[in-house]
């Protein structure tokens, strides 16, 4: 057939009349457009009728009490609980991700044994026959004292039920991981006496002298301080801040003191010796050789010599020691950062006796010297022979970073069981590979984690723990807060795998052992044991959920002991060659200890901070020498090297490299590991000789194109 | 327009110097409203955060740097003349964003878009985000997820809603009970999650919420443009390129010059003119 001009617009024509008319377009475009409009993988949450519980966050010693919202019992969202007497509303983002830790990709689901190099999931009661036959086995050798427990902090009752399972073992080995807490306990043992702390009653105080104290970037009790800070404006109360770098506590001060870092303990005490040369103090209780410490420090630290250590201005040291001397209620505050790690006492003890020389102890608006709260009361534990000849040993070291030199600097093993509760001493403390060793040199560590952490892969059996949210616990609010707050954390869901509180998994193992071990834990559960040992406050803390053991301002005027300073203890020194000191940072978005920060938490950091996989260091464009804005460079310590970024920051000292804390875990979990490096890789501990803290704020440090 | 005689006009006031970069409001944002995330989230262009906190410098050497936080929601803008005619929705083929005029919220309806972003473009405060990929919550994950906010899919574009699901409930709850809702009842996630309380939100059509205390709106045209409307009498308080007329109903507060100057872009020389005269306009008002 042949197709003419004619046949063609007819057929032409035909077709578009028939297209036209059909419904076949019409249906397709229907369909395609419904077809866009199906997301069958996307979730469809189940609704319910709304609840409200309340309960305490213990993801960082702060303490605030939460609100978690649940749809149907499903908790779906953590706020701040509005009056409790610690944070009164307001969360901080780690407490309000709470939930993204339930189901974290990297919990550990089940109890877990190491073979060989992988772990193998286990029975609970196989875990736990196995923890108890390697612990009978110590004993039964008549080495009791080689069981250590290393504990994330001192105080609640699940680090005194570890204490208390080693007093029944026979071993005195029981350390905790530096804190704040801990820190302040230790200045409060050396200047007023043992079994005190220190708060500081920022809320207060019209002005707020800060030794680094990062106060809006989780020193103490993370919100407690920011609404403290927040309601300066109004109150018209001063903030100074004093550190290397312009750290979000600087931004927001109403001064911002560069200092050479690490010199924070010279200008302390170079005011203390301002305020004593000018006869600006006021005459307290002070013990220990007054006249001594006076001589000692007008002599040392005089404003010239403290210019030539800290970079800051003689005279500006003077005007600063007068104008903190008459401002109504002062208060100086020690801890660079959140005052945890890398500290050293004699700033500390500097700092608390500025506050004394003004006259600032048990003030409102000052420092409190204040009784840790007991309100635990365990029965004796019971006692064989084997445990009584343990514990008359001495313990091996002083602090936990001495304890990990001592292991690595002996040739037999100094610990042949180890447990860790509540912490990641493989990743949180300096020189991991130093830690990590160690940790091989033990021959059987018990890790009771909820996480497979950089600890916890070290670990030989591990006995997972229930999250915040999945178990009952006291939780002790301290870390500088000026009151004594205790919490009661309930568990807001059933356990969403396979998990323990680890009071129960320690009960049980004391069970597994029997004889007077046994007998010291005779409780069903941890939930028992709780009630019975806090049957003081019980009543009010459960029905509360919150008891305040002791607020406003203590009575009284302490004792001060000045003779630890007045035999002037050496400053540490920084290790290490290097034109650059590498400092490390504590931000509010990441997390320095345990656990890591959450995806939620990780997704909020900058990218002046973290870079795809790689971390951003902060340094003056001054010392730059042509290393660019967002160019990699490496940055090489005598502890290591990486490849970083680099950020060119005016706000930071020149010849300093600001390096975040949190970044560079190596565990499994895409959304939080395998980003950036731990900057404690690249610093080594310095041990301060007398407090056995690890007193390394920085280390010398190289930076070079990459 | 529809206008009703009682219709809210909910706005927020940011005070900056009390803002302390922390990102809890960011982060409670995003466990409010089933925001996802990803294993990279520093491409920042691409990183889905409906309250973002952006870090202002005053760009001046050691050691005289500042530096200051701003968090930056959806700016809920009323438009020019304050008729509702904000950016997005002005530019939406698919009317899945709109303008509320009894609530001056900004809606995102994700089933209606189709992922053109002109709405993106047309934003000058890149409030907007596009889902480049599905939301992939890790096993077990998805329990968490509220059902008070649509989980988002690939190919829409979502924004800040001022929490608008939160509205609903407050809103719901004072109509079973024959009653206005007060201050505190509608709140967004934001506000009530600042731990250092920088945040304060409310109806700017109510003289007696604290929002409206503060910001001090002028209902009047500004006579120098007269798209603007709403200014702030409050010399502390200022808004994001107030001049585009854009009508932002977030604003922002600040004692340091440096910091309110950098929410606008002058010429220069421009801004002491303008510094002088600013609050003069008010006079009237």
């Amino acid at each position: 057939m042949k197709i003419d001009r004619r046949s063609f617009l007819g057929l032409g024509l035909g077709a578009a009349a028939g297209i036209a008319v059909s419904p076949v377009g019409v249906k397709l475009t229907d369909d395609s457009s419904i077809w866009t409009q199906n997301w069958p993988w996307t979730p469809v949450p189940e609704d319910g009728e709304i609840t409200y519980d309340p309960s305490v966050c213990s993801l960082c010693p702060g303490s605030c009490g939460i609100s978690v919202r649940k749809i149907k019992g499903r908790p779906v969202k953590i706020e701040g609980a509005d009056g409790y007497p610690v944070n009164n509303g307001g969360a901080c983002l780690h407490g309000i991700a709470g939930l993204q830790y339930l189901y974290d990709p990297s919990r550990v689901k089940t109890p877990m044994r190491k073979n060989g190099n992988r772990f193998e999931a286990i029975s609970w009661e196989e875990a736990i026959s196995i923890v108890a036959g390697k612990l009978a086995d110590i004993r039964t050798d008549g080495a009791p004292e080689t069981l250590g427990v290393i504990t994330g902090s001192a105080a609640g009752s699940m680090p005194a039920l570890f204490k208390r399972f080693l007093d029944a073992f026979g071993s005195p080995n029981a350390y905790e991981m530096p804190s704040l807490e801990g820190n302040l306990q230790l200045t409060a043992a050396t200047l007023h006496g043992a079994g005190n702390t220190i708060g500081f009653d920022l809320e207060n105080s019209d002005f707020v002298l800060s030794f680094g104290a990062g106060i809006i970037e989780g020193w103490g009790s993370p919100v407690a301080c920011f609404k403290a800070n927040a309601s300066r404006k109004e109150r018209h109360a001063k903030l100074y801040q004093i550190e290397p770098r312009l750290s979000n506590t600087a931004a927001g001060a109403d001064k911002w003191i560069p200092i050479n870092p690490g010199t924070e303990a010279d200008l302390a005490l170079g005011l203390c010796a301002v305020l004593l040369s000018k006869n600006l103090f006021t005459q307290g209780n002070f013990t220990g050789g007054f006249q001594k410490f006076t001589a000692v420090i007008q002599k040392e630290y005089s404003p010239t010599r403290v210019e030539a250590s800290t970079g800051i201005p003689a005279a500006d040291i003077e005007a600063l020691a007068v104008a903190f001397a008459k401002a109504k209620a002062p208060v100086a505050v020690p801890g660079k950062g959140r005052g945890d790690h890398g500290q050293n006492l004699k700033e500390f003890a500097a700092v608390q006796t500025l506050n004394a020389l003004a006259g600032r102890l048990n003030q409102e608006g000052g420092a409190f010297v204040m009784a840790q709260p007991e309100y635990l009361s365990f029965p004796e534990a019971a006692m064989d022979e084997i445990a009584e000849a343990g514990a008359g040993k001495e313990k091996i070291a002083g602090s936990v970073n001495k304890l990990i030199e001592d292991i690595n600097g002996s040739d037999k093993p100094l610990l042949n069981a180890l447990f860790v509760h509540n912490a990641n001493p493989c990743y949180t403390l300096k020189n991991t590979q130093r830690v990590k060793d160690a940790f091989k040199k033990v021959p059987f560590v018990v890790s009771f984690s909820s996480f497979m952490d950089e600890t916890a892969m070290e670990a030989d059996v591990i006995l997972p723990a229930s999250t915040f949210l999945e178990r009952t616990e006291d939780v002790p609010a301290g870390a500088g807060l000026p009151k004594s707050v205790i919490g009661l954390a309930t568990p807001q869901v059933d356990p969403v795998f396979n998990t323990k509180n680890p009071g129960d998994a320690l009960i049980q193992v004391a069970q597994a052992m029997g004889g007077t071990i046994a007998e010291s834990f005779e409780w069903e559960t941890y939930d028992e044991c709780l009630e019975a040992v806090a049957a003081d406050i019980w009543d009010s803390l459960s029905e509360e959920g919150s008891v305040v053991v002791a607020e406003g301002v203590p009575e009284g005027t302490p004792a001060v002991d000045v003779s630890y300073l007045a035999a002037n203890p050496t400053s540490v020194e920084m290790k290490g060659e290097g034109d650059f000191t590498l400092v490390a940072i504590d931000n509010m978005r990441l997390t320095g200890t345990i656990p890591a920060a959450s995806p939620f938490a990780i997704k909020t950091v900058s990218d002046k901070v973290l870079s795809g996989t790689q971390t951003v260091v902060e340094i003056n464009p001054a010392s730059a020498k042509g290393l660019k804005d967002g160019g990699e460079a490496i940055i090489a310590t005598e502890q290591g090297e990486a490849k970083v970024k680099v950020n060119l920051n005016e706000g930071i000292m020149p010849g300093v490299i600001g390096m975040v804390k949190g970044l560079g875990h190596t565990f499994d979990n895409p959304y939080v590991a395998g980003k950036g490096v731990n900057v404690n890789d690249l610093i080594g501990p310095v041990i301060e000789p007398g407090s056995g803290l690890d007193a390394a704020f920085g280390i010398k440090a190289t930076l070079k194109k990459a | 327009m529809i206008q009703h005689e009682n219709a809210h006009k909910f706005g927020m006031v940011v005070d900056l110097d009390k803002c302390t970069g922390c990102g809890s409001c960011m982060v409670s944002c995003m466990a409010e409203n089933n925001v996802p995330f990803k294993e990279d989230e520093t491409r920042k262009k691409d990183s889905i955060t409906w309250m973002r906190v952006y870090k202002l410098t005053n760009g001046k050497p050691f050691p005289e740097t500042e530096v200051v936080y701003m968090p930056r929601p959806c700016q809920h803008c009323s438009g020019l003349g304050d008729h509702g005619h904000s950016p997005c929705v002005s530019v939406c083929p698919a009317t899945a964003t709109d303008y509320g005029y009894d609530t001056g919220i900004v809606s995102q309806i994700y089933t209606r878009c189709f992922g053109c972003r002109y709405c993106m473009g047309a934003c000058p405060y890149h409030a907007r985000y596009f889902n480049w990929w599905d939301p992939k919550w890790p096993e077990g994950q998805e329990n968490y997820l509220s059902p008070n906010v649509s989980p988002r899919m690939r190919g829409v574009v979502e924004k800040c809603s001022f929490c608008y699901h939160r509205y609903q409930l407050a809103r719901e709850k004072g109509y079973m009970e024959e009653r206005e809702i007060e201050e505190n009842e509608y709140q967004t996630a934001c506000t009530t999650a600042c731990p250092a309380g920088a945040i304060t939100f409310g109806d700017l059509n109510n003289p007696e919420h604290e929002v409206t205390k503060i910001v001090k709106p002028d209902p009047h045209p500004d006579p120098m443009n007269k798209n603007v409307v709403g200014k702030s009498r409050n010399p502390k308080v200022f808004r994001l390129l107030e001049r585009l007329g854009t009508n932002t109903k977030v604003y922002y507060m600040s004692e340091r010059e440096w910091v309110r100057k950098a929410g606008d872009n002058y010429l220069d020389g421009e801004w002491d003119k303008r510094k002088n005269h600013h609050g003069s306009s008010s006079d009237h008002g």
